[in-house]
């Protein structure tokens, strides 16, 4: 008996759409996200998660009401990251109905802010959500980049993992800058490097094109996986990945 | 029949608004309230519960929680607690080396599971109970946990007098408690809430019994 392989579609949002670019590039709208997320759910999703990638305090509003309305219908778990700031940003993406809670750059620029949702909410809800590059720079050979992977903050990928957690990060969202749409299958080796450290359960983002690319992930040692364009160009199925997996003997829920 | 009306205990906690929807979906009129007198009158009370052991207990006495609960039990009026809503039931939480008060309506203490990955995040699998109403139909299924502690032994003396209590068990590091059913009080450590159509059914099974 063991805690079963995780299949979760992401959802980028903008303005109460759903989004999707290439390299964090060239958003285009992919669709209504609560009726997305109904049809992930019955497809068997086993959490979902929205990126809210707007810019401006007004279309903030439309994600906390997209929050709403897809959590009323769809009953498993909802995280929700983007633009996380204060405990007070948690509390209200909380009482619109998300389970957890992705926090990015605004930990890097002070990260006693981990601490703080930690201690107040608990560490069940905290994501640390890390967009990764390699760079030889850093003793890891992978480096912390913020702004959708255009600024290098010089920060060591795997330290600020580590440190993350121990600050209270319930979570570590792994999303790999150079895998993200290319669709040639998920960055393995941070993969390995991130699931050798952590304590956590890793979420395996960035670059998943094909339906075998979800397997070595997990093989790689991710605890859940995570996509979305596939999912939201039809593609694929959360069905698909799923059979994908458990042809791998993955234990996935049907 | 009229639709059981269930009083969501609301003291704070977050994110109480999936348990409010998910009950209506599995059939309730849901009040989250607060109110004394409403919650003794409603056919079941919930007590949702999402953080820190101590300060689930702490924001459940700004509402004379314990109170609450004990009144309803005391005539034997039915009680769910989720997650640190079921761990509070116990007499002991112990998180970080700190030992905090619970609720004291079952002996024992909810510990750290000792277990390589925490939280334990996810879907899985329990071995219900034979005599399980909140179970039925749904044993095989599996459910969402979110959690680093848990009761992880069962310790109430055996009572012949009485119906025993229905124990459905999981396992994380260690075996530990999945779900309780003790006559008038139930607790799940999943969320039925965040369980999707297993946890519906669950939902429907404890208001079926109501």
């Amino acid at each position: 008996m063991a805690v079963l392989t995780r299949v979760i579609p992401c959802l980028d949002v903008a303005g109460g759409r759903v989004v999707k670019g290439v390299r964090f590039q060239g958003l285009r709208d992919a669709g209504d996200p609560v009726e997305l997320a109904t049809r992930y759910a019955e497809q068997g999703a086993d959490e979902l998660t929205f990126l809210d990638v707007t810019a401006t305090v007004d279309e903030r509003a439309t994600t906390y009401e997209v929050v709403t309305r897809t959590a009323e219908q769809v009953f498993i778990p909802l995280t929700v990251g983007g633009g996380v700031r204060s405990t007070d940003d948690v509390a209200r993406l909380l009482a619109c109905g998300a389970d957890k809670v992705g926090v990015n750059s605004a930990a890097i620029a002070r990260p006693a802010l981990l601490d703080e949702i930690a201690d107040r909410f608990g560490a069940q809800v905290l994501v640390l959500s890390l967009d990764i590059t390699r760079d030889p720079g850093t003793p890891s050979g992978f480096v912390v980049t913020t702004h959708g992977g255009r600024e290098r903050t010089g920060r060591d990928a795997l330290g600020w993992a580590r440190e993350a957690t121990q600050r209270g990060a319930g979570e570590l969202l792994v999303n790999s800058i150079d895998a993200d749409g290319t669709r040639e299958g998920f960055d393995l080796e941070l993969v390995a490097a991130v699931r050798e450290l952590s304590t956590v359960p890793v979420i395996a983002s960035g670059g998943a094109g094909r339906v075998e690319h979800f397997a070595p992930a997990v093989a790689a040692g991710a605890d859940a996986v995570l996509a979305a364009s596939v999912f939201h160009n039809g593609e694929l199925t959360v069905g698909d990945v799923k059979s994908a997996l458990a042809a791998e003997r993955i234990e996935v829920r049907w | 029949m009229a639709a059981p009306v269930v009083a969501v205990l609301d003291y704070g906690s977050g994110n109480v608004h999936s348990a409010v929807k998910a009950l209506e979906r599995a059939g309730a009129e849901v009040r989250l309230t607060a109110d004394r007198a409403l919650i003794h009158r409603a056919d079941g009370l919930l007590v949702p519960g999402v953080g820190a052991f101590s300060a689930v207990m702490a924001a459940l006495e700004t509402v004379r929680g314990s109170e609450i609960v004990d009144r309803r039990l005391a005539g034997g009026r039915p009680v769910l607690g989720i997650c640190v809503g079921m761990q509070i039931l116990f007499d002991v939480g112990r998180e970080r080396g700190v030992d905090s008060k619970g609720l004291g309506q079952w002996p024992g203490v909810v510990e750290q599971l000792p277990a390589d990955v925490l939280p334990h995040m996810g879907w899985d699998t329990v071995r219900s109970d034979a005599g399980s109403v909140l179970f039925d139909g749904i044993a095989d299924e599996r459910f969402y946990f979110v959690h680093s502690y848990a009761a992880q032994q069962w310790t109430l003396p055996r009572d012949d007098r009485r119906r025993p209590p229905a124990l459905t068990w999981s396992e994380h590091g260690a075996p530990f408690l999945a779900a309780v059913e003790n006559g008038p009080l139930s607790a799940t450590q999943f969320h039925p809430e965040k369980s999707g159509a297993a946890g519906i059914r669950l939902l429907r099974n404890w208001l079926g019994s109501l």
